[in-house]
């Protein structure tokens, strides 16, 4: 059992943030890799709505709504991009995208 | 009965998101996250925090997570998903990562104490929808407005990345 604390909650973000940047780090499809980014985003948004609730303060939550927004069109753009890129080269594997490297 | 909520929804939170890396299938996955998602709007109910709640859960598991699994089923790269030749990490990167972990936890051991204000006696001004807003209208409407052009940004682009090349005209066949 974990006390509620601000300091569980900025915990917990981190230890989301980590297993996300994790996940970019180690996995090899596209996909995975941006649900990946999105759990970051999401960690990133629970310490902000954390501060904001234990010191009585509204920018937190805020800024939420703006962070929200961005990802939404992250999204968008990015799994459009995903697409372009598996009707050009057939993979969304980033260790088979490597024409850069050549 | 708060502790025991809290502790409740952060495993779902963090086992989910650790299903999220671990896990072979991209639709697992997807479902992994949106069980995460569902978890991190719990605690948002926990914070006080009830519009952004519903929003995560509007945002990212209805809309967010469809689309995820609406591109899965696209692109169909089941045929992909076979083992490959794991190249093993060489020394230097091993001890970096290893140094950073420990680096980072004892950090946190010996500076991560955040004082915990009082919860009670700290009003909760993210459960006021006027104060939402009022602020979203007020002090922060430039913010917003850039935001709708970012929103209106995005459409454009990907209507312009979904078109194939060499065809002018929509999304005929």
């Amino acid at each position: 059992m974990v006390p509620e604390t601000l300091n569980a909650y900025i915990g917990l973000s981190a230890a989301l943030f980590a297993l996300g940047f994790l996940g970019v780090l180690v996995r090899r499809n596209t996909l995975v890799i941006f649900m990946c980014l999105e759990l970051m985003l999401v960690a990133s948004t629970l310490a902000l709505v954390a501060f904001s609730r234990y010191n009585g303060t509204m920018e937190g939550n805020v800024f939420v709504f703006f962070i929200l927004t961005v990802a939404a069109a992250e999204v968008a753009v990015g799994l459009a991009i995903i697409v372009a890129l598996f009707r050009r080269t057939q993979t969304i594997r980033v260790d088979r995208l490597d024409t850069l490297k050549r | 009965m708060g502790q025991f909520l809290f502790s409740v929804f952060a495993c779902l939170t963090v086992v989910c998101a650790a299903g999220v890396v671990v896990c072979k299938n991209v639709v697992n996955a997807a479902m992994c996250l949106l069980l995460s998602l569902l978890g991190v709007a719990a605690l948002f109910v926990r914070l006080d925090a009830f519009l952004l709640a519903f929003l995560l859960l509007l945002v990212y598991a209805g809309a967010v997570v469809a689309l995820f699994l609406f591109i899965i089923m696209l692109l169909d790269t089941r045929g992909q998903q076979a083992p490959q030749a794991r190249r093993g990490l060489t020394v230097a990167p091993r001890i970096a990562a290893a140094a950073l972990v420990v680096a980072g936890l004892a950090s946190l051991f010996v500076k991560g104490r955040l004082a915990t204000p009082a919860v009670g006696t700290v009003p909760a001004l993210g459960a006021s929808l006027k104060l939402h807003a009022y602020l979203l209208f007020t002090t922060y409407l430039l913010p917003v407005e850039i935001i709708s052009f970012l929103l209106l940004i995005a459409m454009l682009g990907v209507i312009v990345l979904s078109k194939r090349e060499g065809e002018h005209s929509g999304y005929g066949n």
